[in-house]
């Protein structure tokens, strides 16, 4: 009798893609963060950086081993252990996302068919649900461990405003679950890859729009990133941070936006599809490839809308975010789903 | 042993463990975080189970919603270690009282369990746990307990607007 009866090949599948992807997050938020400074240079019309390498392309790896040199500080007072624990927490929670996100159909390699998902659960879009909701305890525990009113003050705010944001994005997810009847990721994909099928964001325009503003909320984006708002708060829930704990902070944000990107791809826009191409008529390794591309396609075109939106509006006052989210979107999110729900009835004659 | 025996006793070891650790801790922060370990395991024993739904909704609701609820009012009261107020020794005293009352409970409840003995949990088969029979299950032959809760909740929310809106 062998003490541990797993599938190796599998268990080594699912970690070397698990490596490719987290890997491939990492890098891609480590450019995010030189487009970010690119776009808003465009949009103000400077150079921006353009200092380091050809076209400034080495900046990010300059701002990386900045924030790598810098002296490690822990507040005194501080409670060390969950002042360690919060930048660990938000960036656990914003990678573990990448968990069931479709990247792409299957590969063959070496007589194995690899699906490019980790897990293709059957609560898929509930797993995202769940993630997003525990990466509010990253901001909290860092803001309570500082022991500062402001970084207090601070994380109670981006709190209050994850868990109002996540209601409205709950009730416009149900509207999709609604015309797509499944909760996994990969089959809803597929309904919407399928011939003659559009893609769910006609069929659910509000759906989106509630979707998307709630995203842009549960990122801490501009122009709801009240948790740092830097005059009224110094600095936010991550001002007595330094070093490369910050980074953490600050990168996650950059991650949960590819993340929260790749989810709506996946949900409103096709996913990995190629419009106007059926994808069966190719070598499966290829279109593969091909779908990999046009899902990151697809997220570099939503983190650009991100950052436009980011240079172009500026922040809300907090009782508009919380007058948006409860007085607005809410409601809408209500309506959408009964006329989503009345729609489907229609259609089938009841 | 197999995987999934390695992962049921790792996971009840954690439970308990965190479940002592929320009673000891000190400090109200510490306690809530380990609760919210607690919860995780339990998810753990719920996946082992395959009720993958039931696993997701407890973490959304028990630790994604119900928990930052309490850390905020923790927080936000900054009841730390030092500023706890002693308590009355007649007020331990009804404590141990009453969790003793508790364990009895407890402690019968698992010696009649005696017919459970023997008989194994199904694990990572049985599907009445899967969002698609839980659902059937829930609105054909549960129908009348469900809607009856739904306006318990709605009650429920009613009256935190109510009070909400005293001035």
């Amino acid at each position: 009798m062998t003490l541990l009866s797993i599938d190796w090949l599998l268990l080594i599948e699912k970690l070397i893609l698990i490596a490719i992807i987290v890997f491939a997050s990492l890098g891609i938020a480590l450019y995010t963060t030189f487009a970010e400074r690119k776009v808003a240079a465009i949009l103000q019309d400077r150079p921006g950086p353009n200092r380091a390498g050809p076209f400034g392309l080495l900046q990010p790896f300059a701002d990386g081993l900045k924030l790598i040199m810098k002296e490690e500080i822990i507040p005194s007072s501080a409670s060390k252990f969950l002042f360690i624990l919060g930048p660990g927490l938000a960036m656990t929670a914003a990678l573990m996302t990448c968990a069931v996100i479709p990247w792409s159909s299957h590969v063959e390699l070496f007589d194995r068919k690899i699906d490019l998902q980790i897990a293709d659960i059957n609560i898929g879009i509930l797993y995202v649900f769940g993630v997003v909701s525990l990466g509010v305890y990253g901001i909290m525990i860092g803001g309570w461990a500082s022991n500062n009113k402001f970084s207090l003050m601070a994380a109670l705010r981006g709190a209050s405003q994850a868990i109002s944001y996540e209601l409205a994005m709950g009730i416009s997810l149900i509207a999709v679950l609604m015309i797509s009847g499944s909760l996994s990721l990969k089959t809803m994909v597929d309904q919407q890859m399928a011939p003659g099928q559009l893609w769910n964001v006609a069929y659910q325009p509000l759906g989106f729009l509630i979707f998307f503003i709630c995203a842009m909320a549960e990122c801490n984006r501009t122009p709801f990133d009240l948790p740092e708002a830097e005059n009224e708060l110094n600095f936010g829930y991550h001002q007595e941070y330094s070093s490369m704990k910050l980074g953490f902070y600050l990168f996650s944000e950059y991650v949960n936006m590819i993340m929260s990107s790749a989810i709506m791809a996946s949900l409103f826009f096709g996913g990995f599809d190629i419009p106007f191409l059926d994808e069966r008529t190719l070598a499966p390794n290829i279109a593969a490839i091909l779908g990999v591309a046009a899902l990151l396609t697809k997220i570099v075109i939503f983190i650009f809308v991100f950052m436009w939106i980011r240079w172009t509006i500026p922040r809300f006052r907090y009782d508009q975010l919380m007058n948006l989210g409860w007085k607005t979107l809410i409601p809408l999110a209500l309506f959408n789903m009964l006329v989503t729900g009345a729609f489907i009835l229609w259609r089938q004659g009841g | 042993m197999s995987t999934t025996e390695i992962l049921f006793f790792f996971l009840s070891a954690l439970a308990l463990f965190s479940a002592i650790m929320v009673v000891l801790s000190k400090n109200p922060v510490h306690s809530v975080l380990w609760l919210i370990a607690v919860f995780f395991s339990i998810s753990g024993h719920y996946i082992l189970l395959n009720a993958q739904f039931l696993a997701i909704v407890n973490l959304i609701v028990y630790a994604g919603a119900i928990m930052v609820l309490f850390l905020f009012v923790i927080m936000l009261m900054n009841l730390n270690a030092e500023s706890e107020p002693q308590k009355h020794l007649w007020m331990k005293l009804a404590g141990v009282v009453s969790g003793g009352c508790f364990f009895l409970v407890l402690v019968s409840l698992v010696r009649q369990a005696a017919d459970m003995t023997d008989k194994m949990a199904l694990m990572g088969d049985g599907n009445i746990g899967l969002i698609k029979n839980l659902g059937k299950a829930l609105f054909t032959d549960f129908v009348v307990p469900f809607e009856i809760t739904s306006v318990l909740f709605l009650s429920a929310m009613v009256g935190a607007v109510v009070i909400g809106k005293k001035e």
